[in-house]
């Protein structure tokens, strides 16, 4: 960080815009609970994902097909995908929060890896639900 | 606009002036120990596993366009490196996922002691790799 020649000890933000949770990143508690939530979620979520997989491991497409379309897999499934990738949003938001500097690039950063994410979502969402449809 | 925390850098030294505080040391001065070790194993297996999804996507894609889509995903996870991915895979799922519980005991205020910290730690990185081994054990047997 560059020291300036004269710091001054001005400050426009108040201590309840703070509070308000309007921080460098527009946003507060929110994305706290979010997290939270998500990885509470995530944690029978992932260990019926890892579960479910190694109980179809080595079979084909149409095995995979049916386990998708089976009602609660698919509600499951769909879950899954939903918590995962919102979770994913949340951490990869605050990564380059940390590490990417200067207004213009992480700004940048961050709608791609926003559209990205929803875009990946979208797919993954849309993929099941074919599945679900058609076997 | 100045932040609250950029204020907070300020200080006088012994003569007087208004001068800048030093920044604390980053990681790389301190002895590496394991409460900081796994919380950088943390974000480091968090970014692997977002770049996971690529592969669970592809895979979920692949089965919803044709068999020979599917077919191609199961012989790209089944080959080495490809085994290899998906080990890895499973490892920073189940250290993410583990570690991840440990946070939210911490966030409902338990295990905050010294030694408490340590062994929940320690026990992250026993349970993450026996789960792990295990997976791919039974994984294998019935592959």
């Amino acid at each position: 960080m560059s020291q300036p020649e004269d710091p001054t000890l001005a400050i426009m933000r108040s201590a309840l815009g703070r509070v308000r949770g309007l921080g460098p990143a527009r946003s507060g508690v929110k994305h706290w609970w979010g997290q939270r939530v998500t990885a509470l979620a995530l944690v029978p979520l992932g260990l019926w994902f890892v579960y479910s997989v190694l109980s179809m491991e080595g079979e084909g497409r149409l095995r995979m097909a049916h386990w998708v379309a089976a009602p609660v897999d698919t509600v499951l499934l769909l879950a899954l995908l939903l918590a995962a990738f919102h979770h994913m949003q949340l951490g990869l938001q605050v990564v380059i929060e940390d590490y990417v500097h200067g207004e213009g690039a992480r700004t940048l950063a961050q709608l791609a890896m926003r559209a990205l994410t929803v875009l990946l979502a979208l797919t993954a969402i849309v993929s099941v639900l074919k599945l679900a449809f058609t076997f | 606009m100045k932040d609250m925390r950029e204020a907070l850098m300020v200080g006088r030294n012994s003569e007087g002036r208004l001068v800048r505080r030093p920044l604390s040391p980053h990681l790389q001065i301190y002895r590496p120990q394991i409460t900081t070790m796994l919380s950088v194993v943390h974000r480091a297996t968090g970014i692997g596993l977002a770049g996971g999804t690529l592969l669970l996507v592809w895979w979920l894609a692949a089965a919803a366009t044709s068999d020979a889509a599917f077919a191609t995903v199961q012989a790209v996870i089944g080959s080495i490196p490809g085994l290899v991915l998906l080990f890895l895979w499973t490892l920073a799922l189940f250290f993410h996922l583990c570690n991840g519980a440990r946070h939210l005991l911490w966030d409902v205020g338990l295990g905050f002691e010294k030694g408490q910290y340590r062994s929940s730690g320690q026990a992250v990185i026993i349970v993450a790799g026996g789960l792990t081994v295990f997976a791919w054990v039974v994984g294998l047997l019935m592959g």
